[in-house]
């Protein structure tokens, strides 16, 4: 499939994740995969997403960047567009390790 | 000094300068109901938490500016939700404070206990759960601003009950909340958009709920006067320009005239100020405008190129967008096009049998009410049929004085709505115009009404029926109609007498208008139940799904009363 990878800066709280979820579901684009991690300063966390490279990819980012929470969108179009399945092998490796 | 969360909330809302706010209290909430006693700030005690939404919705669709309801934990949350996400669909301007179960009981299914934020998430434009006592200072500001500034909309607020109790030393008061400045648009998408205007021969202004909240209603109609261009109104955009405007065109889409959805099929440029290309709107998208270059302005960025893709967009407030063009277009007569469009207009009218033959033809009754109604005072309406007869038929003169629930479409909106414009706007004379099916869905806050003693007027169009889903059923189910006739109607006018109001019914005949007049004269509170004939249907009408361009009309025959 025809994917993209947008990268969020969120602040960081408990309800930021079930927003930006929510709002995948809600207006039922495709979500693949999500990574979040905390930034330096933890009030914000840097996300990234792989989405579905559709038509409404820039009515997704508007609606991203409508969020309060959501500081900053953009696409990174830059980054292997394959950045997930070269995490697998270190997520079946860490798996293996807690059996 | 020492304060409680409770105490620090109460000061934080009359800092904000909230006078009146609508509630129902319960377990969790009843430290801030507490402290309320003392406050300047009046409690209206609703009957049902949905009622205590749409109060305070009713507030603020006067006044533009953030209203407060109330709900304690669980149930009174649930019942309230229905009032939120209808403040979201229409873009008003709603802080909603509930009260949660006491954080170290948060997920343990605690008696109460309901997942407000969850719930709320996708029907505010934001939502918080409190923490702490000292995120109280933070957040409902915050709460205010959000809910007034941009694209207004509701913010849900879950204050925990150990919140409320917890102290805090020496408060120092954050600075209260509001409406924050958009940014300005740029010059170049104006200049642009101005030379579109300039060459277009037939432009169409269409008018959105966005100009209503940005204020923009008089440079709207100068716009259109200016340009010779002709306006077409949404629901939420009634009251823009009145309807006697030689260049306003009316509701436009699903229950728009003929003259409107035609006049849009020839427009060579629509420029969409406020709009949100609403499907009741836009009919079939693919031919909606179908000749037209699209322009949009908006002030959230998300509604550009949401439904329809414009050729050119501006994100901006519209009272900004709308003066600078004014400033760079020189008046320009088109004559033709006004021409075209004032005949269409007088071509296509809605259609209404003489009031001498049948006075109580929801038509005549929309007109006669604003016959009779000043031209400030304000009018809900519930959803149906009856709310479409008002939408085509009352006289809407000005902006904030046609209140009725558009993107959601709430059966029980008007009733308490009508309750909260009137607490927002004293001395004003307010109507709802209800439905016999929908006023039974918030009739509870008649008691409400009695209780302060408002100058409500609640007309019933009583036709024993939902009479939309009738006549929908009539014309494309086959007139299988499926559960949309009463078998039973309550006796209104006794029913009003029961919560301590006066009721009248109109009873057909010659001095039905005479009476009708006569209830409506009395200034306090009171509840009319005139029936109608149960066969009339609201028309023209667009099937759903059809484009604008398809429409049944076909005309009623004179119809008595049953
Ligand atoms: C809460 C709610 N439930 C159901 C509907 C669907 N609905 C739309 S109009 C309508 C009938 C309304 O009947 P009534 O209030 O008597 O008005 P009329 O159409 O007869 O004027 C119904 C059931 C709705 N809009 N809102």
């Amino acid at each position: 499939m025809n994917t993209t990878l947008l990268e969020l800066i969120v602040r960081n709280h408990p309800g930021t994740m079930s927003h930006v979820t929510g709002l995948f579901a809600r207006r039922g684009f495709n979500l693949d995969a999500i990574l979040c991690v905390p930034q330096a300063d933890t009030s914000t966390s840097r996300m990234l997403l792989l989405v579905a490279n559709e038509p409404r990819l820039e009515q997704v980012q508007r609606q991203l960047e409508r969020l309060h929470d959501v500081l900053h969108v953009r696409q990174r179009s830059d980054l292997p567009h394959d950045v997930f399945e070269r995490m697998a092998p270190v997520w079946s490796t860490l798996s293996i390790a807690a059996e | 000094m020492k304060l409680n969360g409770a105490q620090i909330l109460k000061t934080l809302l009359e800092r904000q300068g909230i006078r009146i706010l609508s509630g129902i209290p319960g377990g969790p909430i009843l430290p801030f109901y507490d402290v309320l006693q003392g406050s300047s700030i009046q409690h209206i005690l609703a009957r049902h938490e949905q009622g205590g939404g749409f109060i305070a919705q009713g507030m603020a669709r006067v006044t533009g500016k953030a209203a407060v309801c109330l709900a304690t934990s669980g149930p009174g949350v649930t019942n309230l939700l229905t009032a939120i996400a209808d403040a979201r669909l229409d873009s008003i301007p709603l802080v909603a404070i509930t009260a949660q179960v006491p954080q170290a009981l948060i997920g343990t299914d605690a008696f109460q206990e309901v997942d407000t934020y969850g719930l709320t998430l996708p029907i505010t434009k934001h939502n918080f759960l409190v923490r702490s006592v000292r995120e109280l200072l933070e957040v409902i500001p915050l709460a205010f601003t959000l809910a007034e500034s941009g694209r207004p909309g509701p913010v849900a607020v879950d204050i925990p009950k150990d919140v409320f109790l917890a102290t805090e030393e020496d408060v120092s008061w954050p600075a209260p909340g509001g409406r924050t400045p958009t940014a300005r648009a740029e010059d170049e998408p104006i200049d642009h958009l101005a030379r579109l205007i300039r060459g277009a021969r037939r432009p169409v202004l269409y008018l959105g709920g966005g100009i209503v909240h940005s204020g923009a209603s008089m440079l709207a109609r100068r716009l259109s006067e200016s340009q010779d261009m002709p306006a077409v109104a949404t629901l939420m955009a009634l009251g823009t320009l009145s309807p006697e405007h030689p260049l306003f065109m009316g509701m436009l889409g699903m229950h728009g005239t003929r003259a409107t959805n035609t006049l849009l099929e020839e427009a060579d440029l629509l420029l969409a100020v406020g709009a949100r290309f609403d499907d009741r709107a836009t009919g079939k998208v693919a031919e909606f405008c179908p000749r037209a270059t699209i322009a949009h302005v908006d002030i959230d960025p998300a509604e550009i190129g949401k439904i329809k893709r414009p050729f050119h967009s501006i994100v901006a407030d519209a009272g900004d967008v709308l003066g600078r063009l004014l400033e760079r277009l020189a008046p320009t007569p088109r004559p033709e096009w006004s021409t075209r469009a004032r005949e269409l207009r007088s071509r296509h009218p809605v259609y209404a049998p003489p009031r001498t033959e049948d006075p109580l033809h929801p038509v005549n009754l929309c007109r006669l009410l604003g016959e009779i109604l000043p031209d400030d005072a304000i009018v809900t309406t519930d959803v149906g049929q009856h709310q479409m007869w008002v939408a085509q038929s009352y006289p809407v003169r000005r902006p904030r004085t046609l209140l009725t629930s558009g993107g959601l479409g709430t059966m029980g909106f008007g009733l308490p709505a009508a309750i909260g414009a009137a607490l927002a706007a004293p001395g004003r004379r307010v109507a709802c115009v209800s439905g016999d099916g929908s006023i039974l869905m918030n009739i509870q806050e008649l008691a409400t009404l009695a209780e302060h003693d408002l100058p409500v007027a609640v007309l019933i169009m009583n036709n024993a029926q939902l009479g939309l889903v009738r006549q929908q059923q009539e014309l494309f189910y086959g007139r299988n109609f499926s559960a949309s006739h009463f078998h039973a109607v309550p006796d209104f006018a006794a029913l009003a007498r029961s919560f301590g109001l006066p009721g009248v019914r109109i009873e057909p005949g010659k001095d039905a208008l005479a009476r009708l007049r006569e209830a409506l004269a009395h200034s306090g509170p009171i509840v009319i139940d005139i029936p109608i004939h149960d066969g009339a249907n609201v028309l023209p009408m667009v099937p759903p799904g059809a484009p604008n361009r398809v429409m049944i009309d076909e005309r009623e025959p004179a119809l008595t009363p049953a």
